[in-house]
């Protein structure tokens, strides 16, 4: 990630974190932080082998551990989904954002807005508009 | 069609489920089974959500569904049977008339030792497994349709590092 180096770098500033199957999360933080350097506002999650507890688990402790209230997950049906909702529910606040890909990744890690929950409101709008399909049947 | 898949999956509802086998086998309704989803109306809702809207979900505790069980079968639509863990499984052989087991995820947890990527287990659990098999039940492990279906024995004679 594009970081200051040195000893007195400060730690990066979490606004959200992204998680999802394989290493999706890590996968998009990387092609996040490639396009804008930016890449070290989104903490990718690594899930392999756990059980859903210890992914509601990991969640929490990051969340905390961060300072982030928003997560990102790749697919609705996703045991990170599940276990974000859990997380949100059990904290009685944040926003989960389901079915994240690049472009909203993007737009988030370049948003300038300092509410992070209206930054990936408006994140997953873009995301959104994003697909498009070229080609193919008329 | 009828009950394609009995899965013992400690992820219940999620995307290998859904999409890995939902959609090669056309499936149309998941019978998820577990004491405590069963009873709660939020839980139902979440897993819920995660389905397409053409796929159906049941919830039943495990004495229900081992009541039911028989009714699912005779369905016209391709199903899945969904538990949390062994012991859940455990009693739809015993009474819900269940004769293949597949282990779908039984994922990392302090006790447990790696067998597979996707499955870790206790030596209770290696027990319950083996009782499955004596009690009739053929026992595989395969997380994913394109997947080898893995046999009891070999499942639990592997090892791998976590």
């Amino acid at each position: 990630m594009s970081e200051p180096e040195g000893e007195t770098a400060a730690p990066p500033v979490r606004r959200a974190l992204v998680a999802g199957h394989a290493d999706f999360a890590f996968g998009l933080v990387s092609a996040v932080d490639l396009i804008t350097g930016r890449g070290s506002v989104l903490l990718p999650i690594q899930v392999k082998g756990l059980c859903g507890d210890d992914i509601q688990q990991l969640l929490y402790d990051s969340m905390m551990s961060s300072g982030a209230r928003v997560i990102f997950t790749d697919l609705q049906a996703g045991s990170c989904t599940m276990a974000a909702r859990r997380v949100l529910r059990a904290l009685g606040e944040g926003t989960l954002v389901a079915g994240a890909n690049l472009p909203m990744l993007l737009d988030f890690a370049l948003s300038s807005d300092p509410d992070s929950a209206a930054a990936a409101t408006q994140a997953a709008e873009r995301g959104r508009a994003a697909v498009s399909v070229h080609g193919g049947t008329p | 069609m009828t009950i394609v898949l009995n899965r013992i999956d400690d992820r219940l509802i999620h995307g290998q489920v859904v999409v890995g086998w939902g959609q090669p086998l056309d499936v149309k309704f998941i019978v998820l089974v577990d004491d405590a989803v069963a009873e709660s109306d939020w839980e139902q809702e979440l897993y819920r959500m995660g389905v397409p809207p053409e796929m159906e979900v049941r919830f039943h505790s495990v004495a229900d569904a081992a009541r039911l069980l028989d009714g699912y079968r005779t369905d016209g639509r391709a199903g899945i049977v969904l538990t949390g863990d062994i012991a859940t499984m455990a009693r739809l052989v015993e009474a819900g008339g269940v004769r293949d087991v597949n282990v779908g995820g039984i994922h990392h947890r302090a006790g447990r030792t790696q067998h597979l990527r996707y499955v870790f287990l206790t030596p209770e659990e290696q027990d319950a497994l083996r009782v499955l098999a004596a009690d009739g039940a053929v026992v595989t492990a395969q997380d994913v349709p394109a997947a080898r279906a893995v046999p009891l024995d070999e499942l639990l004679a592997t090892r791998e590092d976590a």
